[in-house]
């Protein structure tokens, strides 16, 4: 097992695109990180960077303690799962993942102890004389899996591998990974841009956005206190809603269309700031009407989820979204919603930093 | 479409295509059986349309001994020659394209580009156009009246470099990033990936290629002056011809069948792979 360490990482293509800047992180022994982000983000080269697969343009990448930057894939002591699975066609299940021990010599009986014993542990082995095609996605998907375990890698390596699957195997299989990646204990590299796999499998989530870092922290850090917009409108469905406005005269209150809104932390800030307000779904909460500080919100229409609606419309001028349970709210009109101040995200609207 | 099956409907497409059939296959069975009657019966010009006699002792003696009149060479000596040539120009060529297609498509090196577009250049020169002036290479390295002459020349095929890179390019890159991890360099690459991967299209391009090799005539006329190292179009060809004698058109026919079976065998031998080599997309 080993840590995975990047210093100054970034990767700089020929034409002079630069899609990673300057990364640094560390993943520690055993956990799990997530890179999470929008498509072009530069996550993926990341990873493939890790890999080995792309070269460094600066900067370097440790897998336990030692530089990796000029040795070939192959003698990372690595481990990835690709997105399409990457299976080789003409070679039965069992040959696909007995292909990289092969090739390392390593002697037949171990190899065939080692193949079994994936098998079992992702209950493929009805299939293991089968070829790649006539399985199933799933089953595809625990055979990419099972290549990359056999191998006993320090590092594994993810890039999006659940994203070819349907809605309820990704949910089946997600929970797999992060229960295998447990029992295993191996330093995992996970790359998605699904907020929800990444808030789920994560120990270490880092966020990135064009080629740059965001956030690195516990899900739980992130979600609670994003330090960029960014993080704050990524992660979290329904999405944070952003309510324009400006730091009012009297401390503690954010003026929104000259409304004054008490929040729990006064900002670091000067008054008649232009902030972003966030404010969670969930952290709104509906109240009678005509209760002092509660803002008044048009409704458009509504999403029916069950148990609850999912109402979206506007608070001022803004696109505001809101949770509420069935049934409590009338189909049209005006509801009124109050804050939570403690619940309230404050964001600079030049930098788009937390306040 | 709504298809409507009545007794009128279906016996037309048959007809049709049997006469198609009887178009194509008429010759060929008038060959056949021009191959059993003795040479005064073809030769009166009232073509029999029932088999002769004769079939057995005409085989013999064009397989083992040949015509009497002209080549001298059986035509044993002739199918070896065809068929050796025509494996060699096949096999070579598919070798030569696979690992050119390979190094176009997988390696970056200087001037690749440029590379490619020689190849492919190439496509626009047949050897015909070119014909004096690789006659002239073949006859500097001594390559006359040889089966190395025969061939070599034959041997670089843009086509089938160009036919393999198309589907070199269809293979996903995560196969070889994955063989890349799996500790495969470049040859167990190509040999435990792309090889099996390539295999169909190898035995379509196989066919096509055998058979192309199989036909070469002008080539062959050019480069062999030796009876020994005779192919057996060109054997067809000098036996006809007969300035001073009765052309043996028994012979004739009789080669003209033994020249037309060995490319049948690889079509109906390869008939499985071949189609699904030109049609199969997924790999």
């Amino acid at each position: 097992m080993a840590a995975v360490t990047l210093e100054g990482v970034s990767k700089i293509y020929h034409g002079g695109v630069q899609a990673v800047r300057n990364v640094s992180f560390d993943v520690p022994d055993g956990s799990f990180c997530v890179l999470v982000g929008p498509s072009g983000c530069g996550k993926s080269t990341l990873l493939r960077m890790i890999a080995g697969l792309e070269t460094i343009s600066a900067g370097t990448v440790g897998i336990g303690g030692r530089v990796v930057n000029d040795v070939e894939p192959a003698d990372r002591d690595i481990a990835m799962v690709f997105q399409n699975y990457a299976l080789y066609p003409h070679m039965s299940v069992y040959d696909n993942m007995a292909y990289g021990l092969r090739n390392r010599r390593t002697p037949k009986p171990e190899i065939d102890e080692r193949v079994r014993e994936a098998a079992r542990i992702l209950a493929i082995e009805p299939y293991l004389d089968r070829k790649p095609r006539a399985l199933s996605g799933g089953q595809r998907q625990r055979v990419a899996m099972g290549r990359a375990i056999v191998r006993k890698p320090q590092v594994f390596l993810f890039d999006e591998p659940l994203s070819n699957l349907d809605a309820k195997l990704r949910v089946q299989m997600r929970v797999e990974i992060k229960r295998l990646q447990r029992s295993l204990g191996v330093t995992s590299v996970y790359v998605t841009h699904d907020q929800i796999e990444a808030m789920t499998l994560s120990d270490v989530l880092v966020v990135m956005n064009a080629g740059q870092v965001e956030q690195i922290g516990t899900p739980i850090e992130l979600y609670r206190r994003p330090q960029t917009r960014f993080v704050a409108g990524f992660l979290g469905s329904p999405a944070m809603n952003f309510l324009p406005g400006r730091i009012g005269r009297e401390p503690g209150t954010i003026m929104l269309d000259e409304r004054p809104i008490r929040i729990a932390t006064p900002p670091a800030a000067a008054p008649d700031t232009q902030v972003e307000l966030g404010i969670r779904p969930e952290d709104l909460r509906l109240v009678p009407r005509g209760q002092a500080g509660a803002l008044a919100m048009h409704i458009e229409f509504v999403e029916e989820l069950g148990a609850t609606q999912l109402v979206h419309g506007r608070i001022a001028a803004a696109p505001a979204t809101v949770q509420v349970p069935t049934g409590a709210i009338p189909p049209e009109g005006t509801i009124e919603l109050a804050v939570d101040p403690a619940a309230t995200h404050l964001f600079d609207v030049a930098s788009g930093r937390r306040l | 479409m709504v298809e409507r099956q009545t007794a009128f409907s279906r016996i037309i497409p048959h007809a049709v295509l049997l006469t198609g059939v009887a178009i194509v296959a008429f010759p060929v069975y008038l060959a056949v059986i021009g191959s059993t009657h003795e040479t005064a019966v073809i030769a009166n010009g009232q073509m029999p349309l029932t088999p002769g006699r004769e079939a057995f002792d005409t085989y013999y003696r064009t397989i083992f001994t040949g015509g009497s009149r002209t080549t001298r060479e059986p035509v044993g000596t002739m199918l070896l020659n065809s068929f050796t040539m025509a494996m060699l120009i096949a096999l070579g060529k598919i070798a030569i394209s696979i690992l050119s297609a390979y190094a176009v498509v997988y390696f970056r090196f200087p001037f690749r580009r440029a590379a490619f577009w020689m190849i492919f250049v190439t496509l626009m020169l047949p050897v015909e156009v070119r014909i004096y002036p690789t006659y002239k290479v073949a006859a500097d390295l001594g390559l006359l009246d040889s089966m190395a002459g025969l061939t070599l020349p034959l041997i670089a095929s843009a086509t089938a470099t160009l036919l393999f890179r198309q589907f070199f390019m269809t293979i996903p890159d995560e196969l070889v990033e994955a063989s890349k991890i799996d500790g495969a360099g470049p040859f167990r690459f190509f040999f435990d990936t792309l090889l099996p991967l390539s295999r169909t299209n190898m035995a379509a391009l196989f066919v096509i290629l055998f058979i192309y090799g199989w036909n070469q005539y002008l080539w062959p006329l050019l480069i062999t002056t030796r009876d020994d190292m005779q192919t057996i179009v060109i054997g067809i060809k000098k036996m006809i011809v007969t300035s001073d004698a009765l052309t043996e058109w028994q012979v004739v026919m009789a080669t003209a069948v033994l020249a037309m079976l060995p490319p049948v065998a690889v079509v109906v031998l390869m008939q499985k792979l071949f189609v699904r080599g030109l049609v199969e997309t997924e790999k």
